[in-house]
């Protein structure tokens, strides 16, 4: 028997990546307490470095490579820049939040790139075993991240709850994939869609399959009724690691889905179209309802997140190129807000003090004008106002949703909207309708200052130019397997 | 006709850079900075609409001074403008108000100076957009951007109960937009991928989705107007506003409703709109009728105008629905009228807030003891609220009972009642508020008009008059658009 090896090239920013963790793991250990830094820098330049990679082996050619179970696509590079670049600005958002909370270990650095290598994985896998092994990469460093502090009795509680749910939903998963294994043969994705196209395999266990499947990817999205660990992991998780958690991971979640609903089974879009369907409604009631009735701030994002991701699920019942590429355009959209809000809550906190309950935000058109317009920029985005770019989101799924014919589905997600915007409304009116409680003024650092300006001025800059990012969302979908 | 130079796109974006720069000089140091750049960009923004208007060629109906580039290809988006003789009119009103409303506003406010004349200038930018744009999404994206600046100017500046009255505002607002959003989609798959709005007019619809469209797109315009049953925010609004706000509110933004009617529901969705006129005839007439009776008993000035604001747009919706060229003509001179006279109203009633605090009618009485000019001016303005011909407010309303008195009789008797609810609800105010003795120390203490606001009611007492006395060069810009439309709303699109 011959033994071929395969194409290492088109994985090179994967192995770049986990060679990286490794120096930073023994740069850190080596570099000291007082010298931090080191790791922070080591890191940023490890994402830049797979940027590099990712950008030169960019082509349209579809790549794969491990016999089949790994494959570098248009799609693929895409989204592993959009990581890289949230996962850096992550880290720059984070930095004096963790530093000021005694955080700053090496552990965080590490345990954020094994989350982002995960994440690669997910994006690149076109094997079953691939996109677990990716998926769980992820997981358990999340779960981590979230017990990073660990005398934090709410942080332990929130990563408990994590790992035990995030657990359950790997199992729904495997199970799954073993049920589709047991009815075509096969856990390649590629193959997939031939087998089943040839009706050698049983319909109804194939079906079985797919709803663990779906309610496994449902757990991993937060679609509502799969979203009970979202609320209390976003609010006991230390507010650095909530951004992580609801910012990056959602490519992959994007990627994760393409490559198993659409690249894999996509022969069954009739079956999981329909139970999208009920998971997008009651995602966006869920979400929207009780997102009302929070005051702590990270839970009610926790919320808007659930609803939010009702709203992408739209953009695969859409069911084509068109619909998918809506559905990446919100993504990116919502990954763009969702790093701005929780870096003005960061903002507002300070060492000693968690800005937690929406009450924080009270007068802060008083306290600093500039921050304020900036948030002000981000809620009306999340409300999905024009002309910003949460409004041409929610257009691009509903106009994906409206062809595909489910124009009562269009009507109730707008509805729901309407109801969505009140609790983004109550923030601006706490902002500037009323006096601030606390004088104190805003100091972040002048990298945060920049990048936090950049990314309010981003979401209306992309907002009145919104063409590029769909024309590449478009092409990114179009390029893929 | 052509026209080289952008004006369309320098009619709004130009105040809209005037505002960014008076946002731009911060905190209250620089107030008197930033009033002065908001005056400068308000006039300057008039000034933009005379060349506009003298270049406009009343004879054609077909849109004037167009501009068409690519938005975004990805849904065949354009960055589409264009005037008709529908628009034009309400354009030249919006540019009017603007500097008005600057003036208003200058030593009035005094907190956060640079938000609130940036917010007027940019609010007014945007509404021009909203009149000139010929893409639903161009249009929608303006339409709710509308929103933003308005929310911000009630609940920053606004009355006690602000809050409220602001997320009112803007959740009913957003209500009836999402829903026409919805219908924009559908034309957009019905057009196979346009969002032209003369596409639109062009495509044909089966009755049953036009019903549906044409509710949708009543969703969202008979909230703006308002029209009857859904008129409970604007009574809020007005009261909590400042009086800018509530001048720009009742001026301009209730004529985007209107215009709306014009531009989408008659045309887009003929069939429907014949189907279902008799239903709009009634929501106007009730408008008319109860809404009147309501303002009747208002003890609250503001509420007292806010109210027989929503009775007046009761009249426009009712001469859009007559699909007749004087109704609809009728309409749009009430729209201008109603412009000029709800304005200047809420006015004199802020020139009363600004001296006493109240808003209460019991707390005047005698104030033209010592304020003689102001007293003047009011009476010509409450005249022109109650229909005097003479005055813009008959022209329009007198042109609406024509046309329904060839309806239906009591379409127009009942319409025609409004010129005695309304004479007897505005004259009833006028004599509490102006007449008798004087009525508490406070009127005692009062100082006659100043400068300022002498000039303010000075440019809107001869609009009024103007208009009442010579309506032809108004109905002459219109006449052939409106003529054409109405050839157009006959011609089934089954």
């Amino acid at each position: 028997m011959n033994f071929i090896p395969p194409d290492f090239a088109p994985a090179s920013s994967e192995i770049f990546m986990l060679i990286m963790v490794c120096v930073v793991m023994l740069a850190d250990l080596t570099a000291g307490d007082n010298r931090r830094y080191v790791a922070y820098l080591l890191t940023q330049v490890t994402l830049l470095g797979c940027a590099v990679l990712t950008f030169v082996s960019f082509s349209t050619e579809v790549k794969q490579t491990f016999y089949g179970m790994y494959v570098d696509d248009a799609m693929a590079d895409i989204l592993k820049l959009m990581v890289y670049g949230t996962v850096s600005a992550v880290l720059v958002y984070s930095h004096s939040y963790i530093s000021d909370r005694g955080l700053l270990k090496g552990e965080f650095f590490s345990l954020a790139l094994f989350a982002t290598l995960g994440m690669m994985v997910m994006i690149s896998a076109s094997h079953f075993l691939t996109l677990y092994i990716g998926l769980e990469l992820l997981s358990l460093s999340l779960y981590a991240l979230v017990a990073l502090r660990r005398d934090s009795i709410v942080a332990t509680e929130a990563a408990m709850k994590f790992f035990v749910l995030g657990a359950l939903a790997s199992g729904f998963l495997l199970y799954g994939m073993s049920m589709v294994y047991g009815a075509t043969g096969t856990l390649h994705v590629s193959q997939l869609t031939q087998i089943i196209q040839s009706e050698a395999s049983s319909k109804e266990v194939l079906v079985v399959g797919l709803v663990f499947i779906v309610a496994g990817i449902s757990f991993k999205l937060s679609a509502a009724p799969f979203h009970m660990w979202a609320p209390d992991v976003y609010q006991g998780a230390p507010t650095a690691i909530t951004l992580f958690i609801g910012s990056a991971p959602k490519f992959a979640a994007f990627g994760f889905v393409m490559r198993l609903l659409i690249e894999g089974l996509g022969e069954m879009v009739s079956d999981w179209q329909g139970m999208l369907v009920i998971l997008a409604v009651l995602s966006m009631a869920v979400g929207n309802i009780a997102a009302i009735a929070q005051a702590n701030i990270k839970r009610m994002l926790a919320y808007s997140t659930i609803s939010h991701m009702g709203f992408l699920l739209l953009g695969f019942i859409g069911a084509d190129s068109n619909g998918y590429s809506s559905a990446l355009f919100y993504v990116i959209a919502y990954v763009l807000m969702t790093l701005g809000i929780f870096a003005m809550i960061m903002l507002l906190c300070r060492s000693g003090f968690e800005a937690e309950n929406i009450n924080d935000f009270k007068g802060l058109s008083k306290r600093n004008s500039w921050y304020a317009f900036v948030t002000l920029l981000l809620m009306l985005s999340l409300a999905g106002i024009p002309p910003m770019i949460g409004f041409y989101a929610k257009f691009s799924v509903l106009q994906a949703v409206v062809n595909a014919g489910y124009i009562w589905l269009a009507v109730a997600a707008v509805l729901f909207s309407l109801i969505g915007a009140f609790y983004y409304l109550r923030i601006i009116k706490l902002m500037y309708f009323d006096e601030p409680e606390s004088i104190e003024a805003l100091t972040p650092n002048s990298d945060v200052k920049i990048l936090l300006s950049a990314n309010g001025f981003a979401l209306l800059a992309l907002g009145i130019f919104p063409q590029a990012l769909m024309s590449l969302s478009l092409y990114a979908i179009q390029n893929s397997m | 006709m052509s026209f080289e130079f952008p004006l369309l796109s320098l009619i709004i974006w130009l105040p809209i850079m005037f505002g960014i720069a008076v946002f731009a000089t911060g905190n209250d140091n620089n107030a008197q900075l930033a009033r002065w750049i908001a005056l400068v960009g308000s006039i300057l923004g008039f000034l933009v609409a005379i060349p506009l208007c003298s270049n406009f060629d009343a004879t054609t109906g077909a849109m004037q001074f167009v501009e068409n580039h690519v938005w975004f290809e990805r849904f065949n988006v354009n960055y589409h403008l264009g005037v008709d003789g529908i628009s034009m009119p309400l354009i030249l009103l919006n540019c009017l108000i603007t500097p008005l409303v600057v003036v208003a506003g200058w030593e009035v406010i005094k907190e956060r100076v640079s938000q609130y004349m940036g917010a007027f200038l940019v609010m007014s930018g945007i509404v021009n957009g909203v009149f000139t744009s010929l893409d639903a999404i161009l249009f929608y994206v303006f339409w709710e951007a509308s929103l933003i600046p308005m929310f911000l100017i009630i609940g920053i500046w606004g009355g006690a109960n602000r809050v409220y009255a602001a997320i009112k505002f803007f959740l009913y607002t957003l209500l009836g937009s999402l829903l026409m959003l919805i219908a924009f989609i559908y034309l957009y798959q019905a057009s196979e991928g346009s969002f032209s709005i003369e596409d639109y007019h062009k495509l044909a619809i089966p009755l049953t989705p036009q019903i549906f469209i044409f509710i949708a797109f009543l969703l969202a315009f008979a909230v703006k107007v308002p029209m009857w049953p859904v008129h409970t925010w604007l009574p809020d609004a007005h009261v909590e506003a400042p009086t800018g706000g509530s001048v720009v509110l009742a001026a301009i933004l209730l004529k985007l409703g209107g215009y709306g009617f014009l531009r989408f529901s008659l045309p887009i969705v003929p069939d429907a709109s014949l189907y279902l006129a008799d239903m709009m005839i009634v929501l106007s007439l009730i408008a008319v009728v109860y809404i009147s009776l309501i303002a009747l008993m208002q003890a609250d000035m503001k509420k007292l105008i806010a109210y027989s604001s929503v009775a007046h747009m009761g009249f426009v919706t009712l001469g859009f629905f007559l699909l007749n060229a004087y109704g609809i003509e009728g309409a749009m001179v009430q729209m201008i009228s109603h412009g000029f006279i709800s304005g200047a109203m809420f006015l004199c009633v802020g020139i009363l807030y600004d001296r006493l605090h109240s808003r209460q009618i019991a707390d005047y009485g005698g104030v033209v003891n010592k304020m003689p000019i102001f007293a003047a001016f009011f009476m010509l303005f409450a005249m022109a609220n109650a229909g005097l011909p003479g005055t813009s407010g008959f022209v329009g309303e007198f042109m609406v009972i024509m046309s329904a008195i060839k309806a239906n009789f009591w379409y127009a008797f009942l319409a025609a009642t409004t010129l005695i609810f309304g004479a007897a609800y505005t004259l009833w105010m006028y004599k509490r508020v102006i007449f008798g003795a004087i009525a508490s120390p406070g009127v005692e203490s009062l100082q006659d008009i100043s400068k300022r606001e002498f000039a303010l009611l000075t440019i809107l007492a001869i609009s009024v008059l103007w208009i009442g006395v010579h309506p032809y060069p108004l109905t002459e810009i219109m006449h052939t658009t409106v003529d054409q439309l109405l050839t157009h709303v006959s011609n089934s699109k089954l």
